[in-house]
């Protein structure tokens, strides 16, 4: 088998609160191969938003290691660790944290910004985003000028337009009706078949029944770890 | 990201808030107004003293030969007073000595005045500059005549009551009447009308025009000089060189006639525009040495508004910044972002500045005698100022702002 695209091995998290320390993660070991589409589930107080932190390279764990993409990221820098987000990472939020006073296509230049890319060749790259999500048409919209899906649609074209190694996703259809939630869901699954790695946080059953393999967290550690028709039987 | 980037993300989000990033920018723009408008104004009396004011008092291209100074700035002290008044004092035998030797091409007017009362019927213009001088000085002082003549060699010769009256003197006297040819009476003793001058205008509101100009030979010199006194010789010359040349030509002249040996000082004074312009030069040093403390109070308050500003956006916009370190922009992009921010917003307000103190300075130069010029070197340095008092109040917000966890930023609302 080849390289997996994260591998994590005994990922520890604490955090101290005042004068105690929670224990959010307690050593978690977990290999995700690339293409793969992950539903990371669990409680509240189960450590997933944690484990979505550290696998986001938004926060780096107490201890453990965690390999993306052939680069162990876990004891970067800050500004190290911004590269890894902006080179490897596309998130996809449950309240979408699209810029409310930036078109559709200036939130989904914004990684582009920050890699680097100007010009034409950046908005080319974030007008071709919005079309791959079916919104080429919304491209001069402002976020209040969108309805829910299509907000979560730039969302996805923002995540996707730096080509990164893995889409996380944190509750991506939380914000949204049941309808809307199954478009998003689509969206996700033709990303997987064209070959995305998927990543995907959330509480929902039947949201996290569209990915192939889910990942169920209790107590900072992993409880269950096997493909969705197990889940599903 | 690049810096035009900021400089363009910049500009939208100060659109996105017109008044609110116009009131935070009020400060440096009263700054900078005040820096326009000030330099304006010391820049263009600067330029006035220089035309107009030493020239209209003395004449382009002059000097004049005196017993003592006449203007002198601060205090002087009274032993060298007392000695400026034991000189002798300028005759008409300097005069014509001094006419003699110099070889340099010069134009030489002598010249007595005092302040009399004109009359003409029961009317009586008071405090009006009586001058008693020759033809030349006509053309020294550059004087056109509206009407008439001026007096000529042979009327100065005979000593003929002959007057040129400025046009204070016809507008209070002689209102509707063609002067010329008219009587008027100087210290009781009459005098003809045969020219009037154009208008002067006015010097910080006073008058160039209250004078009456007669033949230093008339019967009424008297009242002006003692006989064969002088006030002063003036001394015109074609150009800024030739009248240094003259001016050496006539010290030493003066020299000879005084019978002063090399190491004597000169018991006779010089005077050119510049001794005029002396007392002035003081006080426009001190308005732009003291201008900018005036000014920097206002920059340092202004820095303050802009700097509580962009904490405020900070505060406000945490999402924002979270949302942006999400997508892999790292501290010095956060930096760069808020300190240009802060920059282009206070570089804005200069520029206000710069269009509100040029209006300033043009409607200051309308309504009061001040006149005023805009200096170039003032718009550069109030951009400059502008931009830098915005990098300064910016770079503790945006390093407050760069210092975020994407974490905690993300989930503000």
């Amino acid at each position: 088998m080849s390289e997996p695209i994260i591998r994590i091995r005994d990922l520890v998290r604490h955090y101290v609160m005042g004068s105690e320390t929670v224990q959010a993660l307690r050593g978690v070991s977990l290999d995700i191969q690339r293409n793969e589409y992950v539903a990371i589930m669990g409680p509240s107080g189960s450590g997933k938003s944690t484990m979505m932190n550290v696998l986001g390279c938004l926060d780096t764990p107490t201890s453990g290691e965690y390999w993306l993409n052939g680069q162990e990221v876990s004891r970067l820098t800050d500004d190290a660790l911004a590269r890894v987000r902006n080179k490897e990472i596309g998130f996809v939020f449950q309240t979408f944290n699209l810029l409310p006073r930036a078109s559709a296509l200036h939130n989904v230049e914004l990684p582009l910004v920050y890699a680097g890319v100007g010009g034409k060749d950046r908005r080319d790259r974030a007008a071709q985003a919005l079309q791959i999500v079916g919104l080429a048409d919304r491209m001069h919209h402002r976020p209040n000028e969108l309805s829910g899906g299509q907000r979560q649609r730039v969302a996805i074209a923002r995540a996707l337009v730096n080509s990164p190694s893995i889409l996380l996703a944190d509750e991506p259809t939380g914000n949204l009706d049941s309808t809307t939630s199954e478009e998003i869901m689509g969206v996700f699954r033709e990303l997987h078949d064209k070959g995305q790695t998927v990543i995907m946080v959330t509480h929902e059953p039947d949201i996290a029944a569209h990915a192939a393999r889910v990942v169920v967290l209790r107590d900072g550690r992993v409880e269950i770890d096997r493909l969705t028709r197990d889940v599903a039987a | 990201m690049r810096w035009f980037e900021a400089v363009r993300l910049a500009f939208r989000t100060i659109r996105a808030q017109k008044l609110k990033s116009f009131f935070s920018l009020v400060g440096v723009l009263i700054g900078v107004t005040f820096l326009i408008a000030v330099v304006s104004i010391v820049t263009g009396m600067n330029r006035y003293m220089e035309d107009r004011f030493a020239n209209g008092l003395i004449g382009l291209n002059t000097f004049l030969l005196r017993q003592r100074p006449n203007f002198t700035s601060g205090n002087v002290p009274e032993d060298v007073w007392r000695g400026w008044m034991r000189r002798p004092r300028i005759t008409y035998g300097d005069a014509d000595f001094v006419r003699e030797r110099v070889r340099t091409p010069v134009t030489y007017a002598k010249f007595c005045s005092d302040r009399v009362g004109v009359s003409y019927g029961s009317k009586t213009a008071k405090d009006m500059d009586l001058v008693g001088t020759e033809p030349s000085y006509f053309k020294i002082k550059d004087y056109k005549l509206v009407a008439g003549r001026p007096f000529t060699v042979q009327e100065v010769r005979a000593g003929m009551p002959v007057v040129v009256i400025g046009q204070a003197v016809a507008e209070k006297l002689l209102v509707g009447v063609d002067p010329i040819g008219k009587d008027v009476r100087i210290g009781g003793l009459p005098y003809r009308i045969i020219g009037l001058v154009e208008p002067q205008g006015s010097l910080f509101g006073l008058s160039l025009d209250k004078f009456a100009i007669i033949p230093y030979t008339a019967p009424g010199r008297r009242m002006i000089c003692p006989i064969n006194v002088l006030d002063h010789l003036m001394i015109q010359a074609d150009n800024p060189a030739l009248m240094v040349t003259a001016m050496g030509e006539v010290e030493a002249a003066m020299r000879t006639r005084r019978h002063l040996k090399p190491g004597d000082e000169n018991n006779f004074h010089l005077e050119t525009s510049a001794s005029a312009l002396e007392g002035w030069k003081k006080v426009s040093k001190i308005l732009i040495t003291f201008l900018p403390m005036l000014v920097s109070i206002s920059l340092i308050v202004g820095g303050i508004v802009i700097m509580n500003i962009m904490l405020m956006a900070v505060a406000e916009r945490t999402r924002e910044i979270g949302i942006r370190k999400a997508l892999g922009a790292r501290r010095r992009d956060i930096l760069a972002q808020f300190v240009v921010e802060s920059a282009t917003l206070s570089a804005l307000g200069a520029l206000m500045g710069i269009g509100t103190g040029i209006v300033l300075a043009f409607v200051v130069r309308a309504v009061t005698p001040l006149p005023a010029a805009i200096a170039p070197w003032s718009i550069v340095l109030g951009v400059t100022v502008g931009v830098l008092v915005g990098v300064v109040a910016g770079v503790y917000p945006a390093n407050r702002a760069s210092k975020l966890d994407p974490i905690v930023a993300l989930r503000a609302e």
